[in-house]
């Protein structure tokens, strides 16, 4: 470090927004961990099969996967869009 | 009894050969019967790291196929004679690596070895998966940056369910946290995450902090592996990370800025 920067601005601290940005990132992955691989591709089946009905948003259609003592359950929720067709 | 431990991080350049060969001699120095197997079918470089490439007869592709025995090619280290080496294949095929075979070939070595240490290739491709797949502990190493703290993430997740261990539900891997390429003068100026950023984001206490050091580039130049560099700062990091893998207790070092007197803070310098 010279004399001269003493006089410059403070560099923006980019490694606290790494750590900020990480910090989702990693919360996201461990979220899904440990749920079959077949989840995704489960999803994107049942949005084709009810968009053949119902035109939802790709976001509309909910697949988790829960764990209550020995049993599994597969829960799907669907939102349904206005009458008037969204 | 035998320890196989694989060194693995997902992204590649973080250091996994460069820590692969000097965990491997640290181990080696405090005693232990070390092997040192490269994963990484088709780019094989653990025996450059290593200072071997020129001894290099069979490889382990060789053995899985039976083109030899174990033992033929097994690659001495001139410095350690409880240190050999077995080298990785330069095939093109992908599917060289056998599961059988990697297992029939860990099984043997366990018979003569103390410590396997398995050098993983970058990615979770077959080879990454083969090379954690049969790990008691595995060494993640990581880079304070994005890139290299997300992948080693998808590693640890990878850790805890796709290995025999997890599979056959008999006890988990234990992980370390390998942190190479540290900088105290960039975490300092906030330009580098700093090692408390790293075990909060990965939940995760590191082993060692490996500094960055112009003495790794020396020694991979050299074929010496940087532990047996006793003089550089990463050398020492190196030694107190295999210290403490073997259990001893050994305060940090290289992490903290060194303090700059007041005439080299003005007119710069050191």
């Amino acid at each position: 470090m010279g004399i001269f920067d003493f006089f410059k601005s403070r560099p923006q601290k980019s490694a606290q927004t790494a750590k900020e940005r990480l910090l989702i990132i990693v919360a996201q992955q461990r979220g899904e961990r440990g749920t079959p691989d077949y989840i995704p591709r489960l999803k994107i089946e049942l949005l084709e099969v009810i968009r053949k009905y119902v035109n939802v948003d790709p976001s509309a259609v909910q697949v988790n996967l829960q764990k209550e003592g020995e049993q599994e359950l597969l829960e799907l929720s669907v939102v349904l869009p206005d009458k008037d067709g969204g | 009894m035998s320890e196989v431990i694989v060194v693995t991080s997902g992204k590649g350049g973080v250091g996994k050969t460069t820590s692969s060969a000097s965990i491997a001699c640290g181990f080696a120095r405090r005693g232990k019967k070390v092997v040192v197997v490269d994963f990484d079918i088709g780019l094989r470089n653990l025996d450059l790291i290593m200072g071997c490439e020129r001894r290099v007869v069979y490889d382990f592709v060789n053995v899985i196929n039976n083109d030899c025995s174990l033992k033929q090619a097994l690659i001495k280290d001139k410095r350690f004679d409880n240190l050999s080496v077995l080298a990785a294949s330069q095939t093109r095929d992908k599917d060289a690596l056998t599961q059988e075979g990697v297992e029939r070939v860990l099984n043997g070595l366990r018979e003569d070895f103390d410590i396997i240490i398995c050098d993983s290739p970058a990615g979770i491709e077959r080879g990454a998966h083969l090379a954690m797949y049969y790990a008691d502990r595995a060494v993640v190493v990581v880079n304070p940056e994005v890139s290299s703290v997300r992948d080693s993430d998808r590693v640890l997740g990878l850790l805890a369910s796709k290995t025999s261990k997890a599979e056959q539900g008999s006890g988990s891997i234990s992980e370390h946290l390998l942190l190479t390429r540290y900088s105290p003068e960039r975490v300092a100026s906030g330009d580098m995450m700093s090692v408390a950023d790293v075990e909060e984001i990965l939940g995760l206490k590191v082993i060692g902090v490996i500094p960055e050091s112009q003495s790794v580039l020396a020694a991979s130049n050299a074929g010496v592996p940087v532990i047996l560099d006793e003089a550089s700062e990463a050398g020492m990091a190196y030694d107190d990370a295999v210290a403490r893998m073997c259990g001893d207790e050994r305060p940090m070092r290289f992490t903290e800025l060194k303090k700059k007197g007041l005439l080299n803070r003005l007119f710069g310098g050191g």
